[in-house]
């Protein structure tokens, strides 16, 4: 079905905006229903037996699929293995924006409960009528409701009789807690059996009859321009160009690949604009701050100028520090693909995009299509980890296919591309000050972050293009560029507000864009792992210069008790922040954050080790203790919190984008290097079940505080404190030397 | 034109010498579950078995294979081994995306066929192969129940490292 929505409400949702009041009460109830209330949109009994439940929300590993499942069996009182969650195709599933910022429990999976929920009454309520008892005489199980004197009625006749034609506006009532069997146990992953035995799963897995297999030759640097003809063919494949678009097409992928390398030896490319090669130094960011925002109640505001600096003239002591973080890489294993089919009026699209909807529209206005006649279906990719190549390969995808109409092409970005046309994760610079009083609490906070833009998602333009090869075409459609976030914890200032109880505080958002080729965009947590690795740090840095444990320090200023619970859990499990005696190159350290400041709580402890010889660290263990509201698949929670902290662990270890003069010098994994098997700690996890606080996402909340985590337990081991991501062994030296 | 033995068929292929073997496996074969990722023997995500020794087929020629038995996961997934390390991620929900699992699975059923393996050679062959997601400790997690089914028993069950760790 289509959005009923504005492209704004549609927007706001997809932003994560937070409504108020009885708005957010309902949005909390409801999820998605809110901006589509028709029932038979979400679920369908398609056939005996089976349930179907549509999503917009896609599988990006994070198990939403089987999450879905879990609920809708839940309320439905029917078997999982019933359920079929169909995939999400444009005009066809409920437009849910995108799947990012870990909402598809909050919004997809409270509208699917809702939806579930409202049609097992209406279910019953045929039922009452069909088998003449009372509604209350019934008993479900597993699809089938029995009267007490042994009369049964399938949802599935109940179901011919008709679409339910129903507008859900309130919530009803929920399967009790006490009687769940689902929720709250989980089921097995639903997509594992066949990705794990490797069966066809993937994008670049689908086989359609007559399909082509195609390559892009990217230019060699941002904005160059082939200047002069290319051959038609290269051997057996074709060369398909528009402007400085070129790609090569074959029977396989082989050949496709073979053609590229051929291909590349020929072209001529001219031009282009160099990366600026300090892109990531405060004072070139400082120096290319568009606009600055205060941060008031999680928004930033763009009415009046930020307040001045806090004076901090009657405390005690007055603490400064600057911490910063990379340009990072999404550094999906596999690199993005895409499936299209042109029939010359309509083009079908089969992409890992995170938002089809808006993928779909975008493709349309570059290629100039009627949005109607776009439609694309989700299929699974590699994790992408936020946006990332998948939206670019569709275009690149389509342009082919317009080329070759009426054949199946099937396009995947080569490993290089991948690590080099990206969006970057962007790069950050916080300052931090805080006063102290004689009481040893912090008395003011003021904080200062600097953040290139964190959303070039492709939304659908008034004007240009977000997709990377738009720009390249003849004549080029004009690159729009990201624009600042400015909702509720969005982009750069995601967890730029403590958590804690701070005093006088003043925290401002200075947006960064610098009209050069560089592209970032959202990468998992988004602002959240500079803000809590610098919030974190320093609130380490405060207790030790007021003299207290950094438990005790953090306790003392927070009153939240789901926050002070997850704190002293991974305290406890870890045994305390005390390393075992007589190892002085050991150090154990503390990082905590409810991500965005709304959502789950996690804190972690971990213990590393880093030898002043190598100063190279290695990572021994971590406990971390989480709670994201009501558990509703505890294994899946685990798995994505674990997974946050390792990725997290690699970014705060060994990740950054080194600039060239080109664009990023990094164009494989020896020159970008990430955590290995054998670097990976015991890792030990508590899950804290609040089943009154409703069910929130968590792949992004471990990943602050990982890196808190390992910053403090850094500055534990060494005595030296090291503020600028990542802590490669140089880094570590660089501040040994400076203490010396 | 090299003749190609997979997975007990065999397959006289139009093909060059210099293909690289990932894409006569995929595309000639139809076979899904070596998979690209780099194309630089970085990741590990492409893993066959040549002769019985794990590849990366993104970096073998198939000249360099004619004639020689190759095994992909569709065959070495039916072996005893096969199964056990299969339903042994799969009751771990060892995976979030899953694109790196089909070529760590190849490495941990080439390792299991030749057991005992001490469980450090067995982390050492993981990091042949890359994964994005954190899927880390859970694999290391299964893979000590293969390996090391009674780590206190060898005396290192407590110690740090290697995802050892229970939830
Ligand atoms: S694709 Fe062969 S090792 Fe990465
Ligand atoms: S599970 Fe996604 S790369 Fe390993």
């Amino acid at each position: 079905m289509d959005s009923a929505l504005t492209e704004d409400g549609v927007l706001a949702a997809a932003d994560g905006r937070r409504a108020i009041g009885d708005e957010s009460t309902r949005r909390r109830l409801l999820g998605s229903l809110v901006e589509h209330p028709l029932l038979d949109a979400w679920l369908a009994f398609p056939e005996e037996g089976r349930v179907t439940v549509r999503t917009g929300k896609v599988e990006l590993g994070q198990g939403i699929r089987t999450a879905l499942a879990i609920i809708a069996a839940e309320e439905l009182v029917v078997s999982p293995a019933r359920i079929d969650v169909a995939r999400t195709t444009t005009g066809s599933t409920p437009d849910e924006g995108f799947t990012a910022g870990s909402r598809s429990i909050e919004q997809s999976g409270a509208a699917v409960r809702q939806a579930c929920a409202h049609a097992y009454r209406l279910l019953r309520d045929r039922a009452a009528a069909r088998l003449e008892v009372s509604a209350d005489a019934l008993v479900a199980d597993d699809g089938v409701f029995t009267t007490s004197n042994g009369d049964t009625v399938s949802y599935f006749e109940l179901a011919a009789e008709g679409p339910f034609d129903y507008l859900v506006t309130a919530p009803a009532p929920l399967q009790p807690a006490a009687e769940h069997r689902f929720i709250g146990r989980g089921i097995p992953r639903l997509d594992l059996p066949a990705k794990i035995s490797g069966a066809p799963a993937y994008v670049p897995d689908l086989r359609l009859p007559g399909m082509r297999f195609a390559r892009v030759l990217r230019p060699p640097r941002p904005g160059a321009t082939l200047e002069t003809a290319t051959p038609a063919t290269v051997g057996s494949a074709d060369v398909v160009r528009d402007g400085s678009f070129v790609a090569v097409v074959a029977g396989s992928e082989g050949e496709a690949e073979e053609a590229a390398e051929r291909l590349a030896a020929l072209l001529d490319w001219r031009g282009g604009m160099g990366f600026p090669l300090d892109a990531a130094d405060p004072s070139y960011m400082a120096a290319h701050v568009v606009s600055s925002y205060p941060i008031i109640d999680g928004l930033a505001s763009d009415g009046p100028a930020p307040p001045d600096p806090i004076s901090h003239d009657d405390a005690a002591l007055v603490l400064h520090s600057r911490f910063t973080k990379p340009f990072l890489l999404h550094g999906s294993i596999g690199p993005s693909a895409a499936v299209a089919l042109h029939d010359g009026a309509s083009l079908t699209v089969w992409s890992h995009s995170q938002g089809v909807g808006f993928l779909g529209k975008s493709l349309a206005d570059v290629l100039g299509l009627d949005r109607g006649a776009v439609t694309v279906h989700h299929l699974d990719g590699a994790g992408c980890y936020g946006h990332n190549g998948a939206d670019d390969a569709a275009l690149d995808a389509a342009l082919v296919a317009r080329a070759c109409q009426g054949q199946p092409i099937s396009l995947r970005w080569a490993r290089a591309d991948e690590h080099r046309f990206e969006p970057l994760g962007p790069a950050m610079v916080v300052d931090l000050t805080a006063s102290l009083g004689r009481d040893g609490r912090v008395s003011s906070w003021d904080e200062d972050i600097l953040t290139y833009r964190h959303n070039a998602r492709p939304l659908p333009q008034a004007t240009g293009s977000r997709l990377l090869a738009s720009w390249s075409l003849d004549p080029p459609v004009e690159r729009s560029r990201a624009a600042p976030m400015l909702d509720f914890e969005a982009g750069g200032h995601r967890n730029g507000t403590p958590h804690y109880e701070l005093g006088a505080m003043r925290v401002v958002k200075r947006d960064v864009d610098d009209a050069s080729p560089l592209r970032t965009s959202a990468m998992r947590s988004l602002g959240a792992l500079a803000n809590v690795f610098a919030i974190e740090s320093f609130m380490d840095e405060l207790a030790s210069a007021a003299g207290a444990d950094p438990v005790a320090f953090r306790l003392g200023h927070t009153s939240d008790p789901r926050a002070r619970a997850v704190i002293e859990a991974a305290v406890e499990l870890a045994g305390g922040l005390e390393v075992p005696a007589g190892d002085d190159s050991v150090g154990r350290g503390l990082g905590f954050a409810q991500y965005e400041n709304s959502m789950a709580y996690v804190a972690v402890v971990v213990e590393l080790e880093v030898p002043a010889r190598t100063a190279q660290i290695t990572l021994r263990h971590a406990w971390i203790a989480a709670d994201a509201g009501e558990i509703i698949d505890p294994d899946g929670l685990l798995n994505q919190i674990e997974g946050g902290f390792v990725q997290a662990a690699s970014w705060t270890i060994k990740e950054k984008v080194e600039l060239g003069p080109d664009g990023p010098s990094c164009s494989d994994w020896d020159s970008y290097p990430i955590l290995r098997f054998s670097e990976i700690p015991s890792i030990h996890t508590k899950l804290i079940d609040r089943p009154d606080c409703p069910p929130v996402g968590a792949g992004e909340a471990s990943c602050g505080p990982a890196a808190g985590a390992i910053a403090n337990a850094l500055a534990q081991a060494t005595g030296v404190r090291v503020r600028d991501l990542p802590f490669r062994p140089e880094a570590i030296r660089a501040a040994f030397d400076a203490l010396d | 034109m090299p003749v190609l033995y997979v997975n007990d068929g065999e397959h006289d292929l139009e093909i060059g010498s210099n293909l690289p073997l990932l894409w006569a496996l995929r595309d000639q074969i139809g076979l899904s579950s070596p998979k690209y990722g780099c194309g630089l023997e970085q990741c590990g995500a492409c893993r066959v078995l040549v002769d019985g020794v794990p590849v990366a087929s993104c970096r073998t020629r198939c000249g360099d294979v004619a004639g020689r038995p190759v095994a992909t996961l569709e065959a070495l997934r039916a072996t005893a081994e096969g199964h056990e390390v299969i339903e042994g991620l799969l009751r771990a929900n060892a995976a979030q995306c899953g694109y790196c699992l089909p070529g760590i699975a190849v490495t941990l059923i080439w390792l299991a066929m030749r057991r005992p393996v001490p469980f450090d050679e067995v982390v050492r062959a993981l990091d042949d192969h890359l994964c994005r997601c954190g899927s880390h400790p859970r694999i290391l997690r299964v893979a000590r129940r293969i390996f090391d089914p009674d780590p206190d028993a060898a005396g290192d069950g407590s110690r740090a490292g290697h995802g050892n760790g229970e939830t």
